[in-house]
This record gives C-alpha cells, structure tokens and sequence, in this order.
C-alpha cells in the first residue's frame, strides 16, 4: 500500500518530492513541542495548487488522510499525522505572486515564509511592511494566519487572521475555491461584503481544506521606529494600564512580559511598546500620547518607563528577534512550548499569578507575557516553558504543566491558541454542544471521507 | 561520536536554513531537496535519533549526512551562540562515524578511495601534477618569496588547469615572486577533512607538510579557497606552519602593477563569494577589490551576498560526490537564476570548483546567453594590454 501510494504521489510531483524513508517519517513524526510522535505513511512536497489538487483526489480516492503543514513550528503538534497517511509540506509553494502598493496587499502561495516576504517588501516595497509573528522567519504566512496568529502589528491591525483579505483554498474534494474579493474581482483587497468563507480555514487545525493562496494586508513602514518598556509591580493594574496605553491608538505592537531573567527583571511586569514616525516630529508626537496616558502612574510613582539606552532598543525594535528561539536553550535542552490563551485583557492578573502557581508547582523554567491585539480588545496571553528534550522526566514535568495551564486558562475564562490535543478535548468540553455539532455537520460536508487532518477537533 | 552532546540542543527554528536577510533558502542541501531532514536541524535530530537507536543508519541517511556542503551557513545563521560554532564539527563528526561504520553513499566510498590510492580526486599518476604548467614559462620554486599551491582540480580539469594557467599569468605580470612546487604535491584535503575522514586528511597533509618544508617554504598562494582554508586552519596543528594567501589576496594590491586597458567595453559583475575565503576565513573584500580596479567594471551585488552568499553546492567534497545534482533548485541553478535576476553579465568567481560548478547550472537554465561565469584571474585578464597599451 505505501509503495504504490509513493509511486502515485511521485507521478504527481515528480519522485524526488515524495518521500516514505524512515528518515522523513520520524523527523515529521514530531514538532519540537511535547506531544508524542505520530508517523506518516509519506512526504508530499507540492509545487503547484494543481499538483495539491491531485493529492487530494488521491487522498479521497485511497481513503488516506491527509496533514498539511508549513514550516513545522506550531509546537503542539497539530502536524502530526495522527491517523497516518500524508503529510503535505508546502513549503516548495513559496512565491511572492504580486503586491498591491496602491490597496496595500499582498497575495502569496501557501508555502512563503515570513521571512522571505520581509525581504521581498525590503527590497521591492521599501515603504510596506506586513505583521510578523515572533515566530523564526521560516514560519509560513499561511500557517500563522490559519492558525489565527499575531504579531508585531497586531495593536494596530489584530490578529493575523483579521489583516487577511482572501484565500484560494483545495477542499478535501479537489475543488479549488476562493474567498474574499478575489473570488469575484480578481483582486486580492478585501473579505467584505461577501459571506465570510474564509473562516472555514481559520482556527481549523488543517481539517477543512489546505491553503494554497492568501492575501494579505500590508501596512505603510516608518521611517523612525522607537520602543517604550513601561514597568509595574502590581498585575492588577495591569488591565487599565494597557488600556490607558492602547487608548492613545498610537502604538503598532504592545508585549507584556514578566521573567525571572535576566535578575532584574524578577518580580517586574514589563510592557514593550513599539511604535512609529514617518517624520520625528510624529514619532516624538506619539511618545508623547504613549507617555501622557499613563502619567497618573508615574505621578504616583507606582510604574515608570525604564531608560533604555539605544543598543538595547535596537535588540528590542528587532524583527523577528531571535531572543524568543534561544529560550529554548534555557535548560540546554532544545525544547520549550506553550500555552498562548487568547483571553480578555481584564483577565491578565489571574493569568500572570496562575502562570506563576503553575511553573512553582512543577518547577519549570518559565516566561510569561502577553501580545495585545487591536486597541485592547484581546490580548493572547502565553505560559512558556523551556525544557530539556534529553531528559524524560523534564519533557513530561513541561507537559504536565503545560496541561494545568490549559486548564488554568479555561478556568479563567481564556481559550487555548493553535490547541494541541488534549487542549482541543478541553474546550470542545466547554464548547456549547450545538456549536461543536455545528463543526462535526461542516466538516462533513467538506470531507466526506474524512481525511483532512483526521484525530484533531474531535471528541473521541 | 564528537559533539554528541549539542545534537539535541538544536531547537530547529530554521534560522540556519536562511540567509541573515532572510531572501531565500540558504542551505544548499535543504534548498535543492526541501525536505526538513536535509536541513541543518532535520541532521541534528536524526544523527540523536541514531545514537538513540531510534533509526538506522540506511543509504538515505548517509546521503542526507553527506550531500551538506560544509559551506557554514547553518554556523553563521544559527540562533544559539553557545552551540553554533560546532555545528559543522557535529556533521563531520557524524559522517566519520557513519564512515567507520562503513555506511557511506558509493560516490563517496569511491571517491575517498580515489584519493587514498593516488593522492588526488581523479585518480590521476602523480607525474601528470605539472603539466597545467607547460609553456608558461614559470620557474619552479627554489626560494622565492611564494609558492604556488594549486590543488588538483587546478593540476588534472581541464577547466581548473585554464584557471591555474591564469592565476600564474597574473602574478608573472605583476611582478610577483614566485615559483611552481616542483615536486608532485598531494590532494589538499580540505574536503576530505570536511567528510569525516579524518586519517586520510592527516596522511595527505602530512605528506604536503613534508614537501613544504623540504623545500623551506615560507608564504604559499593558493589557486582554491578550499586549499587556503585548510593551509592556513588546519596543516598548522599537523607541523606545516605558513603565512598562506588566497591569490586575490595577493593580487589585490598588486592590480596597480597590471598593464589594464582603459578602452575596453563596459561589463557589469555580480561576485559570488566562496565560501571558503568568505564565511570560513571572512574575506569579503580581496576578490572586490581586484574586480573595482578593473576599468570599466560595474560591480552588482546578489540578494544573499558576503556572509550571505549561497554555496555553489560544490563545497565538502559534493563537487565529486554529486550529491546535490538533479531538480530545478540545486544551488548552483539557484545562483545563476540570482545573478542573473541581479542584471550581472558575468557572474565573477573566485574558485575553480565554483566555476565549473556555475557554469553548468547556466547551461542549465539557458542563461548562457544572458550572462557568462568567469573565473577572476580570467576577467583581468581579459581586460589586460598586452601589447603595452597600459592605462
């Protein structure tokens, strides 16, 4: 069965792009988050929305499901060929097709990564920028935004999945589909006014239909960029400080954080602020907005902003800033994971004290912070935890905390972000039955065999 | 095996599959197959899972070991400072216990055994080592003040003896004093040092070392970057200790002295910078300045440039191992496709392996007709009166 399903995926992109070795099947058995491996049958690597379109009918024809991934780095494993069959790795899909300065969009395949769109828009569309995640720069645009991700203009914009315009999505059947404008104009600007399809794919973990292209928002680029970090103590100030902050509407990205290290950050909740100019003149205007809406704080001399000499904001103002991929060498280790709650920013106390009862209790080596998403709408707080891939017993003390966290962040009144299983099984049992009926009923009729990421968003 | 212990330290967040502006893949490996496996962090996860007795060590494991070029963008890019500089010594040491466990791809089995058996990657007698020479007129050394290492791609392909053959013009013209080592010298073994082979690097060193101070060498220029890497880095722990050049380095500040023609027509030059004398040995600047003080040179630089640059795909022994040829994206098709798309007429390189490697791949990519490869001893040349027209 796998050989002849091998040979068949290899008449579709060609044999050196299909692989069913023990090599691949172990390393995209498994993220680098903690969830236990799930072997494919085999590795796809596409090159065209055609060639995805035939995997599909393959798929459906064989009964074999189907995984498509990105870049891999969701850490809760939601690329894990549960059921086994195929992984779809995207990722030779990764052109830039066109941007739009005049609308400020643009359309990408479903394997492009943030990085490479960067350094697209740096060199061809100097004055645009798009949100990235802080995720490596080899993550996907399609995988961030499919799993509603956020990023360093998400005060400005929200969540990633609202700066999307429209998709050209493969549905389990093989018919190719697009939502938004470009379903009826050819232009990739706007989701608005047609019925939202495009939320058929976004938070779905993979089980409805894979991406193949997406249009995206982009945002003008300032010439003079500046970071603030407003510093507290007290966490139930928190809710009002950030929504004295994002009041102003002058900030692109607000980051709460609060570590044990470096030793003077200890015991501090730290708010990064990072805004922009395209003159001085603006830039020192809104720093002046940021600064003047907590002044009531600083008068009381309860927060303040913390001097930041110019080498340090550099590291600050860096985009995407590798600092959040070395934390998981904390425990010389290679490993960390997370639970990101997307949560109500008046939440933001119960999350930071639950985030810091939990890491006690299971004596992990934690982060904590939040990003803020639109002027305070929401806010995706997460728990991070680094641990030692070699040592057992660190993997499950992170996995165990990791699961209180769910469980903590649902108490709360949080959702966990991108869930990995059990976190899944957690809130469908929160969920409103008719809602999660209403989910089994599309699914349904998108995937009539099921082979769409089967296992995950599932009861039993 | 060496380095064991930071092999699941890797995180696999993939900087390392990038250049630092993030342009494109920057892996060569990863590049031309896309598979997680062939990237540096799929290598580190699988040699673990190997120790850990969780695969085995097959042919597609060898060849994901070995196809890695060794061109160092995984240490330049990698997001942690406390393992990133042993990256590289990881995966060589990887391939060395896949070699003593008799497990390597048979191009690279036959490849070592080449070498083992008549000293160079072709299988050549040794008598055959000056003839690239014949009728340049170039003493042999005898206490200049440089010899002339050129390495066998430069000694035994027809390409590399042209390069060879250009180089030693050069530096005959700029006056400088040199001579040919006159004895028959040994593969450099930078790239078998590179494939874990580690008591075959030795012995061939060695026996270099040997004739070296025989002869009372002092200053060696290289034809090859691989060569300058591995004199210059590594023969001084084995006894060979010399102040080593790469011949940009050398000619770069004797372009003063070459008889250049102001009149010829204007070209415009993309450098794809070797890895061996860029990212290994951090000289971004030699090959430039001969290029700028060409008359009538543009120069242009490539999206992934410097620190940057992407492998030719020939380094680490994959030139004779082949390891990466086959599909649209191998690395050298990659990088005719970037020269081209940066407006360059020649696409200038500073290494024989890189030049027969680029000029393949714009045959490739019928760009043949849009812009040529040129060796950089060649394009001065090129751009030289001989007839005593000097600017």
């Amino acid at each position: 069965m796998t050989a002849d399903l091998i040979a068949r995926l290899g008449k579709i992109t060609g044999p050196r792009y299909v692989s069913g070795a023990a090599e691949e099947r172990y390393l995209y058995s498994m993220d680098q988050g903690t969830m236990p491996p799930a072997a494919p049958d085999a590795v796809v690597m596409p090159k065209t929305t055609e060639e995805v379109r035939q995997i599909v009918m393959l798929a459906n024809k064989l009964k074999v499901p189907v995984v498509p991934m990105g870049a891999g780095l969701v850490l809760s494993g939601l690329t894990r060929a549960l059921k086994g069959g195929i992984v779809i790795d995207m990722k030779r899909m990764n052109r830039i097709v066109t941007v739009n300065p005049a609308s400020r969009y643009v359309v990408v395949e479903g394997g492009a990564s943030q990085g490479m769109l960067k350094a697209y828009l740096d060199k061809h569309h100097p004055d645009l920028k798009h949100s990235m995640p802080d995720a490596p720069p080899v993550a996907t645009l399609a995988g961030n935004i499919c799993i509603h991700g956020s990023g360093h203009l998400s005060v400005l914009g929200g969540s990633h999945s609202d700066m999307l315009n429209g998709m050209e999505v493969v549905l389990p059947s093989g018919e190719i589909i697009r939502t938004g404008s470009c379903g009826v104009s050819g232009g990739w600007f706007s989701r608005a006014p047609l019925p939202d399809l495009s939320g058929l794919f976004l938070g779905w973990s993979g089980t409805t239909g894979i991406v193949t292209r997406l249009g995206i928002k982009l945002f003008p680029k300032y010439r003079y960029n500046d970071v603030l970090i407003f510093v507290a103590e007290d966490p139930d100030l928190m809710p009002d400080m950030i929504s004295r902050l994002t009041s102003v509407q002058a900030a692109e990205d607000m980051t709460p954080w609060m570590t044990p290290k470096p030793d003077w950050a200890r015991g501090f909740l730290h708010i990064n602020i990072a805004w922009g100019g395209h003159t001085k003149k603006e830039l020192i205007f809104k720093r002046n907005l940021l600064q003047g809406s907590v002044r009531e704080y600083i008068d009381r001399k309860i927060a303040g902003f913390l001097p930041l000499p110019p080498p340090q904001k550099g590291r600050f103002l860096k985009i995407p800033s590798p600092d959040l991929a070395r934390f998981a060498d904390l425990r010389r280790g290679g490993g960390f994971e997370y639970v990101g709650a997307i949560m109500a920013i008046e939440h933001f106390p119960d999350a930071y004290r639950a985030g810091l009862a939990i890491a006690e209790k299971f004596n992990v080596a934690y982060s904590l912070g939040a990003r803020i998403i639109g002027a305070g709408h929401a806010m995706m707080f997460f728990f991070a935890y680094a641990f030692n891939r070699a040592d057992p017993e660190d993997v499950k003390r992170a996995s165990d905390a990791l699961e209180a966290t769910n469980t903590a962040a649902l108490e709360i009144g949080g959702i966990p972000w991108k869930a990995e299983l059990p976190a899944q099984k957690q809130i469908i049992e929160k969920m409103d039955p008719d809602t999660f009926a209403l989910m089994g009923r599309i699914r349904a009729v998108l995937d009539p065999n099921h082979i769409m990421n089967p296992g995950n968003w599932e009861k039993d | 095996m060496e380095h064991a212990e930071i092999l699941h330290r890797c995180f696999r967040c993939g900087y390392c599959k990038l250049p630092g502006n993030y342009a494109d893949i920057n892996c060569p490996a990863y590049l031309a197959y896309c598979f997680e496996t062939y990237a540096p962090g799929g290598r580190m996860w699988l040699l673990r899972a190997w120790l850990d007795n969780k695969i085995e060590a097959g042919s597609r494991f060898a060849e994901i070991m070995f196809s890695c070029t060794a061109c160092g963008n995984c240490v330049a890019q990698c997001a942690f400072p406390e393992f990133r500089d042993r990256l590289l010594l990881a995966f060589t040491a990887g391939r060395e216990a896949l070699l003593d466990a008799g497990t390597a791809p048979p191009s690279v089995r036959d490849w070592l055994t080449r070498i083992q058996n008549h000293g160079n990657a072709y299988g050549k007698p040794a008598k055959k080592s000056l003839e690239w020479a014949d009728g340049l007129e170039i003493d042999v050394f005898d206490g200049q003040e440089y010899a002339l290492f050129v390495d066998d791609t430069g000694i035994h392909e027809p390409r590399g003896r042209e390069i060879a053959r250009a180089v030693a013009t050069l530096l005959t013209t700029a006056g400088i004093s040199f001579g040919i080592i006159g004895k028959p010298c040994f593969s450099d073994g930078n790239d078998v040092k590179a494939m874990g082979e580690t008591a075959l690097f030795e012995s061939l060193a060695e026996k270099n070392i040997s004739i070296f101070n025989a002869l009372n060498i002092g200053k060696i220029i290289t034809l090859s970057p691989h060569s300058y890497n591995v004199l210059k880095n590594d023969y001084p722990a084995l006894g060979g200790q010399y102040q080593v050049f790469h011949y940009t380095q050398v000619l770069a500040f004797a372009m003063g002295r070459l008889p250049l023609s102001a009149d010829r027509p204007g070209l415009t030059v993309a450098l794809h910078d070797p890895c061996y004398l860029g990212r290994h040995n951090a000289d971004y600047a030699s090959a430039r300045m001969v290029l700028q003080a060409l008359p009538g040179v543009t120069m242009v630089e490539m999206d992934r440039n410097r620190a940057d640059a992407l492998c030719c795909g020939g380094g680490g022994g994959n030139f004779f191992t082949d390891l990466l040829s086959g599909g649209d994206d191998t690395p050298a098709r990659s990088r005719a496709r970037e020269a081209a798309a940066a407006g360059a007429q020649i696409l200038a390189v500073a290494c024989p392996l890189c030049a027969i490697m680029l000029e393949d791949a714009v045959k490739s990519e019928n760009l043949d007709k849009t812009i040529s490869v040129r060796e950089i001893s060649e394009i001065v040349e090129g751009r030289m009166d001989l007839q005593g027209n000097a600017r």
